[in-house]
């Protein structure tokens, strides 16, 4: 199920012109990470794909066949779709949010139900919260059902507009890790909206930063964007962190292992020199750095 | 006290007669609110008209309204669905504006989320934008009930029997007892109501059970509490 963005722009009736001559290639299978600043038109091509907003020019097209010509509604229901405050439906319980999309399509209620529940355990959610309503939930909660109803259809094609973006910094992690679990088992075509880059380059596969107006400013993986960043506007972008990225070793701590330190002074880690022996090379102390800025995006 | 034993068939049979002029302008109120409160928590400009129309309407005296109707209508001035038609005429003009206000109230968040798992347009309100909509909708239905309840008793000015009719015979006898006798009636009809409309409320809105009402509920709860004093 690949996606494909040609020449489309999104001006709103307001004049506003949300995104402007995009193209793109999203490949099947794989995670594409849309990332920019607010305002930058995410969301818009996001929604554009399953025709929550129709492009104002230019088409898209899912495995060659432009959405133009398929009817929204079942568009939608073939599409999942996970977005920030996960946008449960508060009058229904967790399995009834779960169930919803395959009750929708006429999936009999106790096969929904039953699917339902053994959606919770693939999220990781107790199968005990099933009757709960959402706001009885925690709110890295609440993301795990929005992700279990947006796999509830066995779709192709996972929309995920910023489905981690309200949660606190640990829930964050857990949820990227479990969606890199999932997205190892399941395979489908993912499109991510953030606007943190490095969750952009910790899930993305594809990762495509936007400026304004939904202008791409680089699209690669994680390595080449890291490696060798198109313009300034990217290096700006992905530089914010970079300081972050390239430590230092910290010269007051001397024995077997040494200290790495962030720009700001912060301990960032330990290096260990028992068996791998550490060869540190350069001409002075203050010199001696060990970058490593492509470590979140080595295994991608 | 004997007159309350000696007329207590006048006593449910002017009480019937009150049920029954108050529930039709409750229901039909309702009725006629659900898609005027959609269409003006839509577009401002529809918003606007109602809610201005609503206005105008409310301000016109009740007992002025009884009057107008029957002429209006062709309607014999005794016949009891002037009071009804005009008591309508008042549930919608207050119940339009919860209406418009429960669905305002319904997050944005959630109707593009239900937009975007494929609800259609009629599925979407019937089983998403209804149901949320529904605390903010007791609300309003609890006000319009207790003012219909209310507002009823002006029929017996013009001839129309119900609780009302106490009050006016009472007062041209000087019989206190017997106007008493309807004005604590008609309070614990209104108390009545209001209670079944709550249960109800809690039977159908299950996932509102012990959430404290809404900031829209409570708003409409406040401020829409009809000043019947100045009728
Ligand atoms: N329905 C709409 N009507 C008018 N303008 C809109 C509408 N939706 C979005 N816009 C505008 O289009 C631009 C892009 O909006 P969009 O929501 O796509 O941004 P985003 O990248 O998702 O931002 P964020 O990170 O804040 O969610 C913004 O300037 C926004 O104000
Ligand atoms: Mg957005």
């Amino acid at each position: 199920m690949s996606i494909e963005f040609r020449h489309v722009s999104k001006t709103f009736p307001d004049g506003t012109t949300a995104v402007e001559d995009f193209s793109l290639t999203i490949p099947s299978r794989e995670t594409t990470v849309l990332v920019g600043s607010s305002g930058c038109g995410k969301t818009t091509l996001l929604r554009m794909i399953n025709r929550m907003v129709d492009p104002s020019s230019g088409s898209i097209l899912i495995d060659g066949k432009d959405i133009a010509e398929i009817p929204p509604v079942g568009l939608r229901r073939s599409i999942g779709y996970v977005m920030q405050n996960s946008g449960l439906l508060p009058h229904r319980t967790v399995a009834d949010n779960v169930a919803t999309v395959p009750m929708l399509t006429g999936v009999p209620k106790r096969k929904a139900r039953e699917d339902a529940l053994a959606l919770l355990d693939r999220v990781g959610l107790d199968r005990a919260l099933a009757g709960r309503y959402p706001s009885q939930l925690s709110g890295g909660q609440q993301q795990r059902v929005g992700v279990a109803r947006g796999l509830a259809v066995d779709p192709n094609i996972l929309l995920m507009d910023e489905p981690f973006g309200a949660v606190d910094p640990i829930v964050r992690d857990e949820l990227q890790q479990e969606l890199l679990r999932l997205q190892g088992t399941l395979g489908k075509t993912v499109v991510f909206v953030t606007h943190d880059i490095d969750e952009a380059f910790l899930l993305g596969n594809q990762v495509v930063i936007l400026q304004r107006g939904g202008r791409i400013a680089q699209v690669g993986t994680p390595k080449e964007i890291l490696a060798n960043p198109a313009n300034e506007f990217v290096a700006d972008f992905i530089g914010a962190k970079r300081g972050k990225r390239r430590l230092r070793i910290d010269e007051t701590g001397r024995g077997e292992d040494v200290l790495l330190v962030d720009a700001a002074g912060y301990a960032a880690g330990v290096l260990s020199a028992d068996d791998a022996r550490l060869v540190l090379t350069g001409s002075g102390p203050k010199s001696r750095s060990v970058s490593n800025k492509t470590d979140q995006a080595g295994d991608a | 006290m004997d007159w309350v034993w000696t007329h207590l068939d006048l006593i449910s049979s002017e009480t019937l007669a009150h049920i029954g002029l108050s529930v039709p302008p409750i229901v039909i109120g309702f009725l006629v609110s659900i898609p005027l409160g959609y269409w003006a928590s839509r577009s401002a400009v529809a918003r606007s008209v109602l809610l201005t129309i609503g206005n105008v309407l409310y301000t016109i005296p009740a007992l002025a309204l009884v009057v107008l109707v029957p002429v209006v209508l062709g309607l014999s001035l005794l016949n009891p669905g002037n009071v009804v038609v005009a008591l309508t005429l008042y549930a919608v003009a207050i119940m339009v504006r919860s209406a418009a206000d429960a669905f305002a109230s319904v997050s944005a968040d959630v109707r593009q989320s239900a937009t975007a798992l494929g609800y259609s347009a009629a599925q979407r309100f019937f089983r998403v934008e209804l149901p949320l909509a529904g605390p903010v909708l007791l609300a309003g239905i609890r006000v319009v009930s207790v003012s219909t309840i209310s507002l009823v008793t002006i029929g017996a000015l013009v001839g129309i029997p119900s609780l009302g009719s106490f009050f006016t015979d009472g007062f041209q006898r000087a019989f206190l007892l017997e106007a008493a006798v309807g004005f604590v009636l008609v309070l614990v009809l209104a108390a009545v109501f209001d209670v079944l409309l709550t249960v109800l409320g809690r039977v159908l809105l299950p996932w509102n059970r012990g959430l404290r009402p809404t900031a829209a509920a409570r708003r409409v709860i406040a401020q829409q509490l009809p000043p019947i004093g100045a009728r």
